[in-house]
């Protein structure tokens, strides 16, 4: 029996492994499908950030309620990893509790511990659950999420309840089974902090009977965290992950700054001063385009800022656009980004390489009215917990909207072409410019 | 700046004034008023007159790169051909083009926005506000700009300049990082809105005028025209004024 178990469990072990891998690396492949960007430089900087953004979770904590539960279930999640350590070892090697006796007292200590967390974990999700589902907070329960986003988010709350009550009964049932006969293969142990009081919850049940329930917990956890494991490159979960490396490459530069194309730059200088071109203008080989019309323009930054988004809302909420009524969303930039880039994704493993769908991020995804409506206040880039910057993505659609399909609402126009001959974006002669001094 | 040149002398700094400041009839008076601190505290400031153009700031936030970038040429060209080190301006996203994206192409140019300016002007106490002057008692709250405070994290500076008022500071519940825009930048300024359920100035100006505040210091000729529009949309333009800081400074000096 035990060896059947052992079999089972590395099979289950390799296939969930194998396939998370797999779906990892082609993320890898399309994040990659952006345009090069250098965001070496400046390392020091960059390990604070991830430290004090992804691990710390910084900004998390200017909503001090949701910051907290977030802390219980991130915390949680992370620290109860090490007791899967001792699961998938025990399922591999055909053990139980296969640290107890090596660690004596602190062994029990320890699994107090995580009990504890488990529970905080269960209490975190079952409160985000009643804010999304019940008390509705606005963020949470805006249209954009409807279909699969507000499913997955559920999903995944009620997994992790799941999984912990799991956890927590096992322990029960393997807390009521030692010291009884028939029971040899649970070791004993100085009593868990949560599970040994409810133990008495079992007194009637019979040593085999209780195995069952041990072994059923202990399969369905260990097959959950698997589920859960090469679930989450489907959902905005993967930010558990993603953060890390998106605090590390997230903008160092002010916050006002908007990134200079030197391309253009450099056509500028040659047209002003054309002995400085050089003699056979090179041409910017791949990208053609000057602003981006699909995910394949963006730099692997903004498609990094795709994959890690959360779909929290933050943004949105604070965005002066969207809270005025107007079509832009800054959570939805970045969904619909994901969104067309799993799709190029899908392509490419179709296709073997990129077969043109007829479709692209501008119009299909984001329309004009949206990419218009942002006042580049950057308040969704200050807001965003995991460092994520929408307003670059809006500003490269807006770029492809203006210079590559002279794209651009009548006023603009008028304005440009004031700036051009007037020096000011308003019909002013350029003479009256010291005139105030009279005023 | 080009009688000073003519006259080989070199001003202590360059007063840049903007194009809001330039044509804008409201901005026109925070220009006034400015440049009459900068006269009383003696300091020698030039302006580049009819040599100066816009920065290009609302040409790139529109996307257009282009135009950007031939105004950013012709700027530069003609600030390193006067040599100049240090640019004072009251308009935050001049401030932010000089200070963040001219140098990348060949700007380079110690700048500071006005509040900032001012401030330092208290702090060394050349500027000495008159003892119970016009806002004496006065409820003020103040607007961050965008490109002032999100944008370079400058929140304090225009702060300190208030308090040195003898007047009450309300905040409102959306300030510093948190401070919402007034719906000018982006080059917004220069179009309609898009359709939505209100305006976004008269969504920021609601919230300056929950404050109680009489006064709404802002440090942007565009908020200030944005927040002004907001406070008549609620028809309250006349026990609430929109103020740039130089303006208040101005009249207490
Ligand atoms: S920068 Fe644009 S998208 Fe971001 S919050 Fe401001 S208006 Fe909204
Ligand atoms: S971009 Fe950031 S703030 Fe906005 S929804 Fe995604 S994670 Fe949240």
């Amino acid at each position: 029996m035990h060896l059947v178990q052992q079999i089972l469990f590395i099979i289950l072990a390799v296939t969930a492994i194998y396939l998370f891998s797999k779906k990892v690396i082609e993320m890898r492949r399309n994040i990659l499908l952006g345009r090069d960007e250098d965001l070496n430089d400046n390392k020091g900087q960059r390990w604070k950030n991830m430290v004090l953004l992804a691990l710390g979770q910084k900004k998390m904590f200017k909503r001090p309620t949701p910051a907290i539960l977030h802390l219980f279930v991130y915390a949680g999640f992370i620290i109860i990893n090490v007791e899967i350590l001792e699961i998938f070892l025990d399922g591999a090697l055909g053990m139980h509790r296969l640290f107890a006796p090596m660690l004596g007292g602190l062994y029990a200590f320890l699994i107090g511990f995580f009990e504890i967390l488990a529970a905080l974990v269960l209490i975190g999700c079952v409160i985000f659950l009643i804010r999304r589902n019940i008390t509705k907070v606005k963020r949470l329960t805006m249209k954009e999420l409807d279909g699969w986003p507000r499913n997955d988010a559920n999903l995944i709350l009620v997994t992790e309840v799941i999984l912990m009550s799991l956890f927590l009964i096992m322990n029960t049932a393997d807390q009521a089974l030692q010291g009884q006969v028939g029971a040899e293969h649970y070791s004993t142990t100085d009593p868990f902090w949560i599970t040994a009081h409810f133990k008495n919850i079992f007194s009637g049940l019979s040593v085999p009977a209780l195995i069952a329930i041990e072994r059923v917990c202990w399969w369905l956890h260990i097959i959950g965290v698997f589920a859960f494991l090469n679930y989450l490159p489907y959902s905005k979960h993967f930010h558990i992950l993603l953060a890390f490396p998106n605090a590390y490459y997230s903008k160092l530069m002010p916050q006002g700054e908007m990134k200079n194309m030197p391309v253009i730059q450099n056509e500028v200088l040659y047209m002003m001063e054309p002995d400085k071109a050089p003699p056979t203008p090179t041409e910017p080989a791949e990208h053609k385009n000057f602003g981006a019309k699909d995910v394949t323009d963006l730099s692997w930054k903004n498609l990094l800022d795709a994959y890690s988004c959360t779909e929290c809302g933050r943004c949105t909420s604070v965005c002066p656009a969207n809270m005025t009524g107007k079509k832009l969303s800054p959570r939805k930039i970045m969904m619909d980004t994901r969104d067309r880039l799993e799709e190029v994704g899908n392509n490419i493993n179709t296709n073997k390489e990129f077969k043109p769908d007829g479709k692209q991020l501008i119009n299909d995804y984001i329309t004009v009215e949206e990419l218009r409506a942002c006042t580049s206040c950057q308040a969704c880039v200050e807001e965003c917990p995991v460092m994520i910057d929408p307003l670059s993505i809006i500003i490269q659609l807006r770029r492809s909207l203006v210079m590559d399909d002279s794209n651009a609402p009548q006023e603009w126009n008028l304005m440009f072409g004031n700036i051009e001959n007037n020096m000011a974006p308003w019909k002013f002669s350029s003479d009256d410019r010291d005139a105030w001094v009279n005023g | 700046m080009a009688e000073y040149a003519a006259n080989g002398e070199t001003p202590e700094v360059l007063f840049w004034v903007g194009c809001a400041g330039s044509f804008d009839q409201r901005a026109q008076k925070i220009t006034r008023a400015f440049t009459q601190i900068l006269d009383k505290v003696g300091i020698k400031f030039a302006i580049l007159g009819k040599e100066e153009m816009c920065t290009g700031d609302p040409a790139r936030r529109a996307g257009n790169e282009f135009l950007f970038q031939m105004m950013a040429y012709n700027n530069i060209a003609t600030l390193n051909g006067y040599g100049i080190k240090k640019v004072v301006t009251i308009c935050p996203h001049c401030f932010n083009i000089f200070k963040n994206e001219y140098p990348a192409l060949g700007g380079n140019y110690e700048v500071m926005h006005h509040t900032t300016f001012l401030q330092q002007l208290i702090n060394d106490g050349k500027v000495k506000l008159k003892d119970g002057g016009a806002f004496k008692g006065k409820k003020i709250t103040y607007h961050d700009s965008c490109y002032l405070g999100r944008g370079n994290g400058i929140y304090e500076a225009p702060r300190e300049v208030l308090q040195a008022f003898d007047t009450e500071l309300i905040e409102m519940k959306r300030c510093r990082s948190n401070g919402m825009c007034c719906g000018a930048g982006g080059a917004q300024m220069f179009k309609e809105e898009e359709p939505g359920a209100t305006r976004i100035n008269f969504e920021r100006a609601e919230q300056a005028l929950e404050t109680g505040a009489t006064i709404i210091a802002a440090n942007c000729p565009f908020c200030t025209t944005m927040l002004t529009d907001g406070v008549k949309n609620k028809e309250k333009e006349d026990s609430v004024k929109v103020m740039d800081i130089a303006e208040m400074v101005a009249m207490s000096i």
